[in-house]
């Protein structure tokens, strides 16, 4: 299968000495809806700032649908479709002119320019806003202009960069569908997020990468399989003053009351109920403690900071 | 990219920063044709009548070549460097380095609209020194390559400046303290004959003088200096210039991390 992106082996230091990426691979294949998660600082910014050309490489390789950046920087970039997690737009621009004029800098003519801004505009909303000045847009907005703009040159590669950073729920979810939309008829989407939800419900892959290094790079799936204990919450018609004994699970009761039980791996919640049944205590409502693909996020920053100490320690 | 694509890239470009500087016209366009109208008025009418006549002409037609390349110079220099250094400001240069343009084109596409500011500008002072005295003349081809190629070669300069610029401080030190002196000590205002010897020796390393001298060559057909040595100094500063843009925007100079 064609990689819509191939990266080999990518370095960065910056001027300062700091080492952001120590020699990471990652491979997306076309059609994949794929997350990029790591921690603040963790090299997901310097990664894709990369392939779009905003940060110059150290030393690596990246190819955008075989397209080395080295070689044949402008084919790369035609297939490449960026949403940064900052705006980036000239506050003054009408709507429409910012659209089109990223058109043009695609080599697009003003016509078939027009015809696609109008489209994406009226695909994200915007289409009512075309003759405001960006900075008249609320928020929300401004995020989906900055889609607009990145598709308005039809690429087979979108990155963004969280995209629904500071976004209401609803708008996150329209903006969920859209994205989902956008993947069915083809174009490859790669995302940073710090809403693990939002990697959860729509990426297909996932890598997580953590101190410059890729912890793990796998399908959605097996990386949920990992996980080999969820804390389930549940609250109870009456409000218990101490945890229940029940043979096999490990409970306690959070601040506000509700019974907190550990579930592992292969063990049913069946047991749970059932002794719970049997010792009169009637569940109203039950939810997972946290997100499943944070838990395990979590976990493996946790475990790599551990581990990353003492080397850091000996280099010193 | 085809050359097509290329050329639709640069009229975006182009189009775009006329775009800004036609939307924000009470700031570019209005203020130098203000400022050039009390210059006609005060050195040309006022006090030129008392100068009498300098290089053989009166003094108001001495000064407008003068006067039309400072408008040229300033407002050439002045449109890059507050648009490239915005842009870069606000993040919006992320559009065009995400983009394929290629570098040459970026920094063509910029220094033609810094020229279609410093142009337009250097019209409307002649046709506003009309009102003030009569223009006639001498080579008009000299008159508009020196027109052209200095307002390229500030454009250049306003572009340099807007790489290297970290802060709003690093647009303006340029114009105050060099541009302004310069075009004042250039020849704008009086022949460097009158000067001393020492004088116009340390004029003659001002590269603005051979460039206002050379568009009064075309309009009034005297010059404190040679008007082809004029043309080939500005050609090979153009070409300097031209060489250390491309080679910063390469390197992502204060644009790419």
């Amino acid at each position: 299968m064609t990689q819509a992106l191939d990266i080999r082996g990518l370095t960065k230091t910056y001027g300062d000495g700091f080492q952001a990426l120590k020699g990471i691979d990652l491979s997306v294949a076309e059609g994949d809806f794929f997350a990029l998660l790591g921690p603040n600082g963790a090299g997901k910014s310097t990664t894709l700032g990369i392939v779009s050309s905003l940060v110059n490489k150290s030393d690596g390789e990246v190819k955008v649908f075989g397209f080395d950046i080295d070689t044949n920087l402008s084919e790369a970039k035609m297939n490449l479709g960026v949403v940064p997690q900052e705006f980036n737009f000239n506050q003054f621009e009408k709507v429409f002119d910012i659209v089109t004029t990223q058109a043009g800098y695609y080599g697009i003519p003003l016509r078939r320019a027009s015809e696609s801004a109008e489209k994406y505009l009226k695909k994200l909303g915007l289409w009512d806003k075309r003759n405001s000045p960006a900075r008249m847009l609320s928020g929300g907005m401004k995020r989906r202009l900055m889609i607009a703009r990145a598709l308005v040159h039809e690429p087979r590669l979108l990155i963004l960069d969280e995209p629904t950073a500071g976004v209401d729920i609803e708008l996150r979810r329209s903006m969920w569908s859209f994205l989902e939309e956008m993947n069915r008829q083809g174009t490859t989407i790669i995302l940073t997020t710090h809403y693990l939800e939002e990697a959860e419900a729509l990426c297909r892959n996932i890598a997580i990468i953590d101190h410059g290094r890729i912890l793990k790079n796998t399908s959605k799936r097996d990386l949920l399989q990992e996980l080999s204990l969820e804390t389930f919450v549940l609250d109870t018609e009456v409000a218990l003053n101490s945890p229940p004994e029940l043979p096999g699970f490990v409970c306690r009761l959070d601040g506000e009351g509700a019974l907190e039980v550990d579930v592992e791996k292969g063990q049913g919640l069946n047991q749970v109920f059932v002794q719970l049944e049997d010792m009169g205590i009637k569940v109203v409502s039950m939810r997972t403690k946290a997100n499943r693909l944070e838990e395990l996020f979590i976990r493996m920053v946790e475990e790599n900071a551990s581990s990353a100490k003492p080397a850091e320690g000996v280099a010193e | 990219m085809t050359s097509r694509a290329i050329l639709t890239a640069y009229y975006t470009i182009v189009i775009r920063e006329i775009r800004r500087f036609t939307r924000i016209w009470a700031q570019t366009l209005l203020p130098p044709v203000v400022t050039m109208t009390l210059y006609f008025i005060i050195f040309g009418n006022l006090i030129g009548s008392r100068i009498g006549e300098m290089g053989g002409f009166d003094y108001m037609a001495f000064i407008v070549p003068g006067l039309i390349m400072m408008a040229v110079i300033t407002n050439s220099y002045a449109n890059v460097v507050s648009s490239f250094f915005s842009m870069k400001f606000q993040r919006s240069i992320e559009e065009l380095l995400v983009s394929p343009v290629p570098n040459w084109v970026i920094l063509a596409g910029y220094v033609s609209g810094g020229m279609a500011r410093g142009l337009s500008i250097g019209l409307l002072v002649t046709l506003l020194s009309l009102a003030f005295t009569n223009l006639s003349i001498h080579s008009l081809p000299m008159m508009i390559v020196t027109v052209v190629l200095t307002s390229a070669l500030f454009s250049l300069g306003g572009f340099i400046n807007a790489m290297l610029a970290t802060k709003f401080d690093d647009i303006s030190i340029v114009p105050t303290f060099v541009l302004t002196p310069l075009t004042y000590l250039g020849g704008v205002f009086y022949s460097i004959d009158l000067l001393p010897n020492f004088w116009q020796g340390v004029s003659l390393l001002n590269p603005i003088l051979y460039m206002v001298n050379g568009f009064r060559f075309g309009i009034l057909g005297v010059s404190d200096v040679n008007p082809y040595v004029s043309l080939g100094m500005i050609l090979v500063f153009i070409a300097g210039l031209v060489f250390v843009a491309l080679t910063m925007l390469a390197r992502g100079k204060g644009i790419r991390h």
